[in-house]
């Protein structure tokens, strides 16, 4: 069961590259890269079970705080204006601060 | 007692692979940035739950027993919160929900046509 | 990680390579993590997906994120990079299969090693007695080089702050961040965690996965988390800066100390068998010391370099700033 549970999880990671890499806007990226993230929380869990070694669980708490501390340095530095979403038809020179 | 627990286990990791698939089959077919916000976040926690309670279940020793609930507590906190900033920030930066019942097509065509905020 | 690779150099926008080499450092993590390569593993997942992404993300909001057309026809370098990597493949062919069990790095010194490492040295984990103790000399150097990154980032990138500018910087900094009430308060409940699971990694690397160079880098994480939403100025005041340069210096110390040390009690350089009555203990004290001064060096370098990257970008801004309001 836990095998199966792992390539499930395996196979969410792969839909989850898909949408990261033809995502048509920016913040479908960020968000494609944080499910990623928590996928690979349980991916290493779930891999420490089927192998017996449960220090693994290290890299998983790691990992969960690594991702998050990313989400937020993103979202961070994200008012400026190159990452204004532009509409198709419309520019807009606004800064904002 | 043994089989009762297997049982058990197994019915979570099976509930919470199947939240986490549907998850992402979610963030390939959903329309908009905002719907997908909504796959992705509810999905990504229940799911993750789900998966470390079946886990609990299996494991013999107190400190992974202990380990395996500090990751729950760290997702379950750490999952919605990402969501909201994540919707926050596209918000702030314009990026807009489109509201028509037709698809993403019609709106844009709304959107050029009224003015940026 | 091939598709991921492939994707990152035909995109142009450079946002999303900074986000796809997020992913593919993951990739690579999990890679370790089912070769049973833990430590690797733990490394990887720290810094690849974490700070390198966090320090390009500061980087690309001050250059913009669309990268520049190339003009020259890349054929010349393609060729020669065939080449090369065909040369390279066929120099492998003559090695021995992957992971064989008679090939020579395995049967010479990693043996020794794993059989003798738990008598001489009597700390479970092997990777960090070979890390620690066998090779502590490479070690030294390691630590070397990242206080060596640490003093190049600080020469080339120190911005001299106005006094007179300085409350100009510290009001926008202020202003900014009250929208972000949600995760302060988050942060707020996850910052002494995140402390002091660095704690445990550091002292625990004897027996499970862990170490200095992790331990650095998850305590600098926290310590960005918090520059990060409530604004660099009351992070300066926080953390003051002098003291992180001292204590990056402090690190390097204390591993040549105990180097000199070990000499000055009758051994070699770096042996830790004569610190103690005990050789066990010696190489305990030992291993504890140095993990001790290679973390407090990977930390406060990693602290460093992203005060003095975001401190540039908040130069930048608040210049434009000047510049628009004229």
């Amino acid at each position: 069961m836990i095998i199966a549970a792992t390539l499930a999880i395996f196979v969410a990671m792969i839909l989850a590259i898909i949408r990261g890499i033809a995502g048509p806007t920016l913040y479908d990226r960020i968000l494609a890269v944080n499910m990623f993230g928590t996928k690979t929380v349980l991916l290493i869990s779930l891999l420490g079970f089927v192998m017996g070694r449960p220090e693994f669980l290290d890299i998983a708490i790691v990992y969960a705080l690594i991702n998050f501390i990313s989400v937020i340095g993103v979202l961070r530095y994200s008012d400026t204006d190159q990452f204004k979403h532009i509409p198709s038809n419309k520019k807009s020179t606004e800064k904002e601060l | 007692m043994d089989i009762v627990i297997t049982i058990v286990s197994g019915l979570c990791l099976f509930i919470g692979s199947f939240l986490c698939i549907s998850g992402a089959i979610g963030i390939l077919r959903f329309p908009d940035f905002y719907t997908r916000i909504h796959a992705v976040g509810v999905t990504d926690t229940l799911g993750a739950g789900m998966i470390l309670i079946g886990l609990m279940m299996h494991s013999t020793d107190f400190l992974v027993f202990s380990k395996l609930v500090m990751v729950l507590l760290l997702t379950l906190l750490i999952s919605p919160t990402t969501s909201h900033v994540l919707a926050k920030a596209a918000l702030h930066n314009g990026l807009m929900p489109d509201s028509s019942p037709n698809g993403p097509e019609q709106s844009k065509n709304k959107e050029a046509a009224s003015s940026n905020p | 990680m091939v598709v991921v690779a492939i994707a990152i150099i035909r995109m142009k926008d450079l946002f999303a390579v900074v986000m796809l080499s997020g992913i593919y450092s993951l990739l690579s993590a999990s890679f370790f993590v089912a070769m049973d390569a833990v430590d690797v593993a733990f490394t990887e997942a720290a810094v690849g997906a974490g700070i390198s992404t966090l320090l390009m993300l500061v980087v690309i909001t001050m250059t913009g994120h669309k990268e520049n057309t190339t003009r020259h026809k890349p054929l010349p370098a393609l060729i020669a990079v065939v080449i090369t990597g065909g040369l390279l493949i066929y120099g492998t062919l003559d090695m021995p299969y992957f992971g064989s069990a008679d090939a020579p790095i395995h049967s010479h010194v990693a043996s020794r090693y794993v059989t003798d490492s738990m008598q001489e040295i009597g700390v479970p984990n092997i990777v960090t007695s070979v890390l620690a103790s066998y090779r502590a000399f490479d070690t030294f150097g390691e630590v070397v080089v990242i206080f060596t990154a640490g003093i190049g980032v600080l020469a080339l990138l120190a911005v001299a702050r106005r006094p007179e500018d300085v409350e100009e910087i510290d009001s926008i900094n202020d202003s900014m961040h009250e929208q972000h009430l949600v995760i302060r308060i988050v942060t707020k409940m996850l910052i002494p965690f995140i402390l002091l699971f660095a704690l445990y990694v550091q002292f625990h690397g004897d027996f499970g996965p862990g170490g200095g160079f992790q331990a650095g880098v998850i305590f600098a994480a926290a310590i960005i988390l918090y520059a990060m939403l409530f604004g660099l100025s009351t992070a300066r005041k926080v953390i003051n800066q002098g003291f992180i340069h001292l204590i990056a210096a402090v690190g390097v110390l204390i591993y040549g100390s105990v180097g000199i040390a070990s000499m000055l009690n009758g051994g070699n350089f770096l042996d830790y068998n004569v610190l103690a009555i005990d050789p066990i203990a010696g190489q305990h004290l030992g291993i504890l010391l140095i993990e001790w001064g290679v973390g407090c060096t990977v930390a406060s370098t990693m602290i460093i370099i992203f005060f003095n990257f975001a401190g540039r970008r908040e130069m930048q801004q608040y210049n434009e700033n000047k510049l628009n309001k004229s």
